[in-house]
């Protein structure tokens, strides 16, 4: 991607009121013909062939594809409280590599996102960061303890406006709990996601139960614990007329559950990471805790069952999980390690390799997965918009052609268990657009965007 | 062979040459001087994160025989309670120079980490982890199987295998590693096993195994079996309502007298019964079987001295040590 400035003051900081203005010259937009975008002070000013503009910063985009800049529903960001595993800055860099203009930061940290007070801190460490929106995820129920329902619609006033509401790591399994959680958000036109896992079902459950944990010795962790869950939520979902998303569906069995719902006219929406769409159970037999995570990898029956479920959309939307660890918690035995993978920055390659390379999705069903879908449910109003004049500027500019080897030590993110490591992938995320503003130019982190309002007290530049 | 972890991935070629290696340390035990110099000058490492005093004493009893250094590692009241983990341990050891580390663990997996991972370069003895392997165990059984399979054939135990022998093994098949490294093993060596349990003690996923499944013991001594292995059964597993009481375990499940009398019945007067120990009398083995003369559990205690002697010493002894493409076969 060849890029020349047309004149010398646009590809600088972006200052208040304006992110300068860059003319995208022939990128495929979401994977048809080539067109351009031209993109001035945080809007698509123009969209067609042959535009032109004064004084723009040209980006020669030919070869590459052009998409709405991803929304991860489900990350990690970890701050506050283990600033050691990854922090808001540090996340949101790998997110912005990742292509990404929006990302749902889980309200599992310490403390727990169960009040207005620290989803708004959370909220405010992303805008100060200035790489993807951070849009935090409140707390079902204080502290995550599954007995009382945490302030919600505290949450939902707040600055942080929070939409969405998860215990993710763990599951509201009270039923009654779960009623009154799926009920109260209607109030505020907001959705439980829900981490479904039956809990005493799946009492020191290390991995996938089947042929493979039958040899290692290794706790099981049957379909049927996350699968009788959603059959319950659905339900609940139907019978007080809610809004329902199920986090990381990892099951054959609960993709059908999820269809009979969706067939029956139930408001529900489901999600599968990346690693449930390539990774099998298979690669726990190396004990290697990298491999280690909640949901367990499954069987290659349930990955070819995940991906024609979002080839089509059964399944709404990838979120990530991301989920970094410092390395002490994965170089340990299997039993001992913390669950979990890191994510952002391979998101985009393992669905390119998993479902676009394979024939099941074009380029604008990937849009659709990352970008629109999961913009609607976490109701962001200026993300996940369609590529067109007049639309808030989150783009992000995609070389297909592109292979790389992961190599976790060089990613963005604190975290480096990456189960990718090692594996050759597809893609590139070559430019990331985030309210006009490039946060990643030339496939490297560029500047931060600077909120107009915070630009005056924020440092000139730099990072 | 670099590191003995498991019996999955264990050929027969290795599991013979174990047994008959084990058949030559065998006769050492008998002389009036029981100590060899093969491993003089080596370092065995005993680091145990479980209480396991049988089996780390026939280690123990195994690598003194073989001249080598023997340091014992035990988790409790060591570095490891307050909190050291395993790669640091790992690291401290192999700093000290051991040549070998026979490791114990309540955590599946834990040898394989070992002998993955560049922590520590040492031969990695699995002596029980979790509820994966426990591969001496096994071969201490096949060893002890195989004398009386080929003493009634009247045929030398030395380079035998077990093909035809009709083995049964009852009890918690779910949480023992024992039960798992015997049926790798026995598929291996040509033996015809069967598992006995509850179907709440089996795991899910048996039905790959190459193995037939039975959950009614009388019915498979009916068939005919030539070694009844029983299992250790733990108390507190009818807590977690594996099975409703331990009176009903010990008469559907466990080799009772009545079950003793029908091997003599059935006219199976040469069904020899095993126990890993330790035993729970009376729960899952009277205490009449456990000391009737068809009974192996003493034998099986001696076997392990011979069968550890020859791992330690087919891992490291120099000369024996075979070429790096075919060390990974034990992974």
């Amino acid at each position: 991607m060849a890029e020349q400035s047309a004149d010398n003051g646009t590809n600088n900081n972006a200052t208040a009121g304006s992110t300068g203005t860059y003319l995208i010259r022939g990128a495929a937009i979401l994977g048809a013909g080539a067109e351009d975008l031209l993109i001035r002070d945080g809007i698509i000013a123009g969209r067609g062939t042959d535009l032109s503009a004064d004084g723009a910063t040209i980006i020669d985009a030919d070869g590459l594809i052009a998409l709405p800049g991803m929304v991860d529903v489900h990350t990690h960001l970890r701050e506050p409280g283990r600033e050691d595993a990854e922090t808001v800055e540090t996340g949101t860099r790998a997110a912005a590599l990742g292509g990404f203009t929006a990302v749902h930061a889980m309200a599992n940290s310490t403390p727990v996102a169960d009040t207005a007070g620290v989803v708004e801190q959370v909220h405010s460490l992303g805008r100060a960061a200035g790489w993807v929106d951070v849009r935090p995820v409140g707390a079902v129920t204080v502290g995550l303890a599954g007995e009382q329902l945490a302030e919600l619609g505290a949450m939902a006033d707040s600055r942080a406006r929070v939409r969405m509401f998860s215990d993710d790591g763990i599951c509201v399994h009270d039923p009654v709990l779960m009623r009154r959680a799926l009920e109260y958000v209607k109030a505020f036109d907001g959705v439980v996601a829900q981490h479904a896992q039956e809990p005493r079902l799946t009492a020191g459950a290390q991995m996938n139960e089947g042929d493979v944990s039958a040899v290692l010795g290794l706790t099981g962790w049957p379909a049927v614990a996350e699968e009788s869950i959603i059959a319950r939520d659905v339900l609940l979902t139907q019978h007080v007329g809610s809004r329902l998303h199920v986090c990381h569906v990892s099951t054959a069995g609960s993709v059908e559950i999820i269809r009979w719902a969706k067939a029956r006219g139930i408001n529900v929406t489901a999600e599968v990471t990346p690693h449930h769409l390539l990774l099998t159970d298979e690669l726990v037999r190396s004990y290697d805790p990298v491999y280690k995570v909640n949901p367990p990898l499954r069987t290659d029956a349930d990955v070819q069952a995940l991906r024609a479920a979002l080839a089509d959309g059964t399944i709404d939307v990838v979120g990530t999980d991301h989920a970094p660890h410092p390395s002490e918690h994965k170089e340990c035995e299997w039993a001992q390690a913390a669950m979990g993978m890191t994510g952002l920055e391979t998101a985009l390659s393992v669905v390119q390799h998993a479902m676009i390379e394979t024939g099941l999705m074009t380029w604008a069903d990937f849009a659709r997965a990352t970008s629109f879908a999961p913009a609607g449910i976490g109701r962001l109003s200026d993300q996940g918009r369609p590529l067109e004049e007049g639309e808030p500027a989150n783009i992000i500019l995609v070389d297909p052609a592109a292979r790389w080897t992961v190599d976790p030590s060089t990613m963005a993110t604190m975290g480096r268990n990456s189960p990718f490591r090692g594996m050759e992938l597809p893609g590139k995320v070559m430019a990331t657009f985030f309210k006009g503003h490039p946060t990643v130019l030339d496939g490297k982190l560029n500047t931060p965007y600077r909120h107009p309002a915070d630009a005056a007290t924020a440092p000139a530049g730099g990072y | 062979m670099k590191h003995l972890l498991s019996t999955e991935g264990l050929s027969l070629g290795n599991a013979v040459r174990i047994l008959d290696t084990a058949e030559e340390m065998a006769a050492v035990g008998d002389r009036e001087v029981k100590k060899l110099p093969a491993l003089r000058g080596r370092t065995v490492v005993n680091l145990f994160f479980e209480d396991s005093t049988r089996t780390r004493i026939s280690f123990e009893a195994a690598a003194k025989r073989l001249s080598a250094d023997v340091i014992n590692f035990a988790a409790k009241g060591s570095s490891v309670s307050k909190g050291e983990s395993l790669k640091d341990t790992a690291q401290t050891l192999s700093a000290m120079g051991a040549d070998a580390v026979v490791i114990r663990h309540w955590a599946s997996g834990a040898p394989h980490r070992l002998a993955a991972t560049d922590w520590i370069d040492a031969a990695v003895i699995n002596a029980g982890d979790g509820t994966h392997e426990h591969p001496t165990q096994a071969l201490l059984d096949a060893f002890t199987m195989r004398r009386h399979w080929t003493k009634l054939a009247g045929l030398p135990s030395t380079g035998a295998d077990l093909k035809g022998m009709r083995v049964a093994i009852a009890g918690d098949v779910l949480h023992s590693r024992v039960a798992r490294s015997n049926v790798w093993l026995l598929r291996t060596l040509g033996a015809e096993v069967t598992l006995v349990a509850p179907p709440t003690l089996l795991p899910i996923g048996v039905e790959q195994w190459p193995c037939s499944v039975s959950y009614n013991m009388d019915e498979t001594l009916e068939k005919g079996v030539d070694a009844v292995m029983m299992l250790r059964v733990q108390g507190e597993r009818m807590n977690a309502s594996y099975f409703p009481s331990t009176r009903e375990y010990s008469r559907r499940w466990g080799f009772d007298d009545n079950r003793l009398r029908a091997l003599d019945s059935l006219g199976l007067k040469d069904t020899i019964i095993m126990h890993p120990g330790p035993m729970n009398r009376g729960l899952e083995i009277s205490a009449a079987a456990a000391d009737s003369p068809r009974s192996t559990v003493l034998a099986q205690v001696r076997n392990g001295v011979s069968v550890r002697m020859a791992a330690l010493y087919l891992l490291l002894s120099g000369d024996t040590r075979e070429p790096a493409a075919t060390l990974k076969e034990s992974n």
